[in-house]
């Protein structure tokens, strides 16, 4: 790359999966385009969508170019899209000072990063994006990969199942809907809660996080909860590990729930940790025959003791589905999502779009991304300025919300010093007041005081959806400055002291007749308005 | 009826107004409130005709006028439509400011009320300032209702020195006041009291000129408050606790929605009073434009592929705004809704607290369409839910929708709470054109990629969407 204004279009490259059983490709020709309208050139080796239906042709026709050979195409790229994080010899072939954006795990694979470092790259982790940062959700290849594999995993036990998923009565006989129960209800867990569902199956599912229970009814599930009180919100959209008093709760729940469903998905994970052990052998054995666990934590070790990563056996009469490769199992659908998901990051590399990607590392999204700079290894990316992350709420928070009722008035209270100030003014006020103002006013200063705040109380209370027939009611109850006219109109002292009758008479004449319509026409209105509010 | 009597009901009539608008809290209990406020009216009303200080003499004239008044209003509340609710209230509240107005002159020119010293001063006081925000409220009043009912125009009129305006007003009502002290008798207390007075009427119009149509909501409340204000001062004229406690009531109940709408808003209660927001041309919204000009393509969607989102999806939320009310689209989406029910789709309404141009407004008009109560929710209800919705339909509403509120601290709306549709999966923007809101801000929500516009008239479009669902 040489510097100055006119820098050349950068070359993306897509090369060819090479790990085994991978069919996923990181570019579909759909994309391709839009890569092509950003300013890119586009280079596939030749056969790199072959597994996922994509042909070359279906590239070529999109304005790409076809290598044959992957180290043709290394060689001929500045920025490298690919799946699966680079094997050794993958590595070896990049070009010194390249970019590549890739599933990378920089935790999990620390001679990975060396070997990058060692070349000179820039390196992209696609998982390293901060998914709290709602700007970054577009890029979020793990949300869009888990939801393939959450569907994938119940075509799987759909498959090794024996019997239908929705309840049916035919000729031949009654037939009982499937129950299913998934552990774990994020992304990829929601997505096989309603995938199940869909299929018409009885769904359950459990999380650590209580918050997720909506979501889980609203997909059709049912939310089992533990019977133990304990927040498991780890902070990052990912639950924490819990306590022994929790666990315990928790393993007796799934032992109920094994032996009551015929399928189990677990998708539980911990990041950073190997995948928490839920379903014990004794919990398989307790399984009517013929039933089905998928375990969507295989590469993390399993949820399930039995399981056998990449395997799919059969135990104690059991089938238990370990794969690895869920999403590539499907892997035209996911390798769309995933390229549209790099699509998006180019774009955010790219908003020039002059075909040269900026690595901007003011950006949090970007900078959270970038795993290694020109060399040296920025992981882990310092945490996210506490405004973009989401306050962590303590455990009785929707209950308090709730009771709040209108989610107004809570701003908590006013700062000593603020409070200090506004007490000094009033004191000196009152004493003012106090100081010069006769007997008479004070009663009367006292009553209209003491309303005020009587007011205050009661109007805080006031459900927003009624604002409108308060102001109206409020407007017909201060008609009630129609007293004020009714005592003037005919005082037992009128015709004393040369006291202007006709004029006092008329005036608190009109008077009357202005608030009666006040007085009339608003309790009429806002009765009107409120018999509309019904249940 | 001994004075004594009179009392004992005046303050049954004020426990009766505070029950009034704590019955207010729900729905459930909000129509017996209104009930209580009846009551307590009719009991005060009686009280002060029968008691000691209205002799038999009166009772016929009095009669005839609260039938006079009775009848019209009446009659308004009959045929008052409920998109023009905000109108009325304004309207009746100018009527609230004018009998302030009327009561203060009568009380003064009353020379039977006689009073001296401290007392005689503080009588005086309590004339000037009664007439004085009665005045207020009174002009404010009619132009608010002016611009509610279009018959002026809702932007902002703003005065070279329009601080200094007013200002120098206040400067001249304080020194008339001390004239109006000073007078020995009450002719020579009148030229300042009606210099004063008509100085209050040009302020009170001036205030009210000067503030744009998004910040209607605001005044209305305020105005609902100084009538009650009005009210209290009335109270303190006439020695009287009922006038006092309730003009109290009214006054603080309109002083928290102004704050509550403020708050909506983002923006500083004092800011609005001076007015000069949502100018549409002024200088503040043009500067964000360069700042912030949102980038992307509009992408229209006709009726009929509305109609086939809404059938596709399982959660909606529909967001209404004035654009609603002006098309009085109301009953049809309605129908909508209840069509999608039916079809087991889970539809809610989001709606903003400043969503209209009255607080509640949007409530109540989908009251009125006999939309469930328990699926109208409010901002904060609502705002999380978004990220599950399929579909969220947006009908005539900009500025409570903006994510440049929260995205862009440029922008003259930045940090005003809203609505965040754009977190749905689609979001489906009815707009007759592209026209920006009344803050006068561009909203880059209409460039989301998950956005989609529908163009035309929120009623004939509802129409025809409500006709494809059923199709």
């Amino acid at each position: 790359m040489q510097a100055g204004t006119a820098k050349p279009a950068q070359r993306i490259g897509v090369p060819r999966e090479t790990f085994p059983g991978e069919k996923r490709v990181a570019t579909v020709p759909e994309v391709v385009e839009k890569l092509i309208k950003l300013g890119f050139q586009v280079a596939v080796e030749s056969g790199a969508g072959d597994a996922a239906n994509f042909s070359d042709d279906a590239y070529r026709a999109v304005g790409a170019e076809i290598i044959n050979g992957a180290a043709a195409l290394w060689a001929a790229s500045d920025i490298v899209f690919k799946v699966r994080a680079p094997s050794t010899q993958e590595v070896a072939l990049m070009r010194e000072g390249g970019t590549l954006v890739s599933f990378i795990w920089p935790a999990q694979n620390p001679e990975l990063m060396q070997q990058l470092a060692a070349k000179k790259t820039t390196v992209l982790a696609i998982d390293a994006l901060p998914r709290t940062l709602s700007r970054a959700q577009k890029m979020d290849a793990l949300t869009s990969m888990a939801g393939v594999s959450g569907y994938r995993a119940v075509v799987e036990a759909a498959n090794a199942f024996g019997r239908f998923f929705n309840g049916q009565i035919t000729a031949a006989g009654k037939v009982p809907p499937a129950k299913v129960f998934i552990a774990g209800a994020g992304v990829a867990g929601l997505a096989a809660i309603g995938t199940a569902a869909n299929l018409g199956a009885i769904v359950r599912a459990n999380d650590t996080r209580a918050e997720v229970a909506d979501q889980v009814v609203s997909l059709g599930g049912e939310f089992v909860k533990v019977d133990y009180e304990e927040e498991g919100s780890g902070g990052g959209g990912y639950a924490k590990v819990m306590s022994e008093g929790f666990q315990q709760a928790q393993r007796e729940m799934y032992a109920q729930q094994a032996r009551e469903v015929d399928i189990i998905i677990t998708t539980a994970l911990i990041p950073g940790k190997p995948a928490p052990k839920l379903i014990t052998a004794e919990m398989v054995r307790s399984m009517k025959p013929g039933s089905v666990i998928v375990d969507m934590a295989g590469e993390q070790g399993g949820n399930c003791e039995l399981t056998e990563p990449g395997q799919a056996v059969v135990k104690h009469g059991v089938t238990i589905i370990g794969y690895t490769d869920l999403a590539s199992r499907l892997s035209k659908q996911s390798s769309t999502l995933y390229a549209t998901n790099l699509f998006r990051l180019a774009e955010e590399l790219c908003k020039a779009k002059d075909g040269v990607a900026n690595i901007n590392m003011e950006d949090d999204a970007i900078r959270g991304l970038t795993v290694i700079k020109d060399g040296n290894i920025t992981w882990p990316a310092p945490p996210l300025k506490p405004a973009a992350t989401p306050a962590p709420k303590p455990a009785a928070a929707p209950v308090a919300q709730k009771k709040s009722g209108h989610g107004h008035g809570s701003s908590g209270p006013l700062p000593a010093k603020t409070l200090a100030v506004i007490f000094a003014v009033a004191a000196l006020v009152f004493w003012f007041i106090g100081a010069f103002a006769p007997a008479a006013f004070l009663g009367h200063f006292t009553v209209f005081v003491l309303a005020c705040f009587i007011g205050y109380m009661v109007v805080w209370n006031v459900t927003p959806a009624l604002h409108t027939p308060l102001m109206s009611v409020t407007n017909a109850i201060s008609s009630i400055i129609a007293i004020g006219a009714l005592i003037q109109i005919a005082p037992p002292e009128a015709g004393m002291g040369g006291r202007p009758d006709e004029l006092i008479r008329w005036l608190a004449l009109a008077g009357i007749v202005l608030t009666a319509v006040n007085m009339f026409g608003g309790f009429a209105v806002t009765r009107r308005m409120l018999a509309m509010f019904r249940k | 009826m001994s004075q004594s009597l009179a009392t004992v009901a005046y303050l049954g009539a004020a426990i009766l107004f505070v029950l009034s608008l704590g019955g207010l809290s729900n729905p459930e209990t909000s129509r017996r409130g209104n009930l209580f406020g009846m009551i307590g009216m009719a009991l005060a009303v009686l009280a002060t005709v029968f008691g000691p200080r209205v002799s038999p003499a009166g009772i016929p004239w009095i009669i005839g006028a609260l039938l006079v008044g009775g009848s019209i209003g009446l009659y308004a509340a009959k045929v008052v439509k409920m998109t023009q609710m905000p109108e009325l209230v304004a309207l009746m509240h100018s009527l609230v400011g004018l009998a302030a107005c009327l009561v203060g002159f009568a009380s003064y020119v009353d020379t039977s009320i006689t009073l001296s010293g401290a007392e005689k001063s503080i009588h005086e006081v309590e004339i000037y300032v009664g007439i004085l925000i009665g005045a207020v409220t009174f002009s404010g009043s009619l132009i608010a209702f002016g611009k509610l009912s279009g018959k002026i125009g809702g932007k902002p009129l703003l005065l070279p020195g329009r601080h200094w305006l007013n200002l120098a007003g206040l400067l001249v009502v304080i020194w008339f006041g001390r004239e109006f002290l000073a007078a020995h008798d009450v002719n020579a207390g009148m030229t300042p009291l009606i210099v004063m007075t008509a100085i209050a009427l040009l302020f009170g119009i001036h205030m009210v000129m000067a503030i744009g149509g998004a910040d209607m909501p605001v005044v209305v409340s305020m105005l609902n408050s100084y009538s009650g204000w009005a009210a209290a001062a009335t109270g303190f004229m006439l020695s009287n606790d009922l006038l006092i406690v309730t003009g109290a009531l009214v006054g603080s109940s309109g002083a928290i929605l102004s704050y509550i709408m403020c708050n909506a808003m983002n923006r500083n209660f004092i800011s609005v009073i001076a007015g000069g927001f949502g100018s549409g041309g002024g200088a503040a919204p043009a500067k964000s434009g360069e700042a912030a000009q949102p980038q992307g393509e509009v992408v229209p969607v006709s009726a009929v592929e509305t109609a086939e989102l809404l059938r596709e999806a399982k959660n909606v939320i529909i967001v209404p705004g004035y654009g609603m009310a002006v098309a009085q689209a109301q009953h049809t989406v309605y129908e909508i809704t209840k069509t999608l029910r039916d079809k087991g789709v889970n539809v809610r309404f989001g709606i903003h607290p400043v969503a209209g141009r009255m607080p509640g407004h949007m409530n109540v008009l989908l009251a009125e369409a006999k939309v469930p109560y328990d699926i109208v929710m409010e901002m904060d209800e609502i705002n999380d839910d978004f990220g599950d919705t399929d579909v969220a339909m947006v009908i005539g509403a900009n500025d409570i929708v903006n994510p440049s509120a929260m995205e862009d601290p440029a922008s003259p709306i930045a940090g005003m709470p809203v609505l965040e549709v754009w977190k749905a999966k689609t979001s489906i923007v009815m707009k007759r054109s592209m026209a920006s809101g009344y803050a006068g801000v561009d909203n880059p929500l209409f460039y989301k990629e998950n956005n989609r516009m529908l163009f035309g008239d929120a009623k004939k479009m509802l129409d025809e969407v409500l006709g494809a669902l059923k199709s």
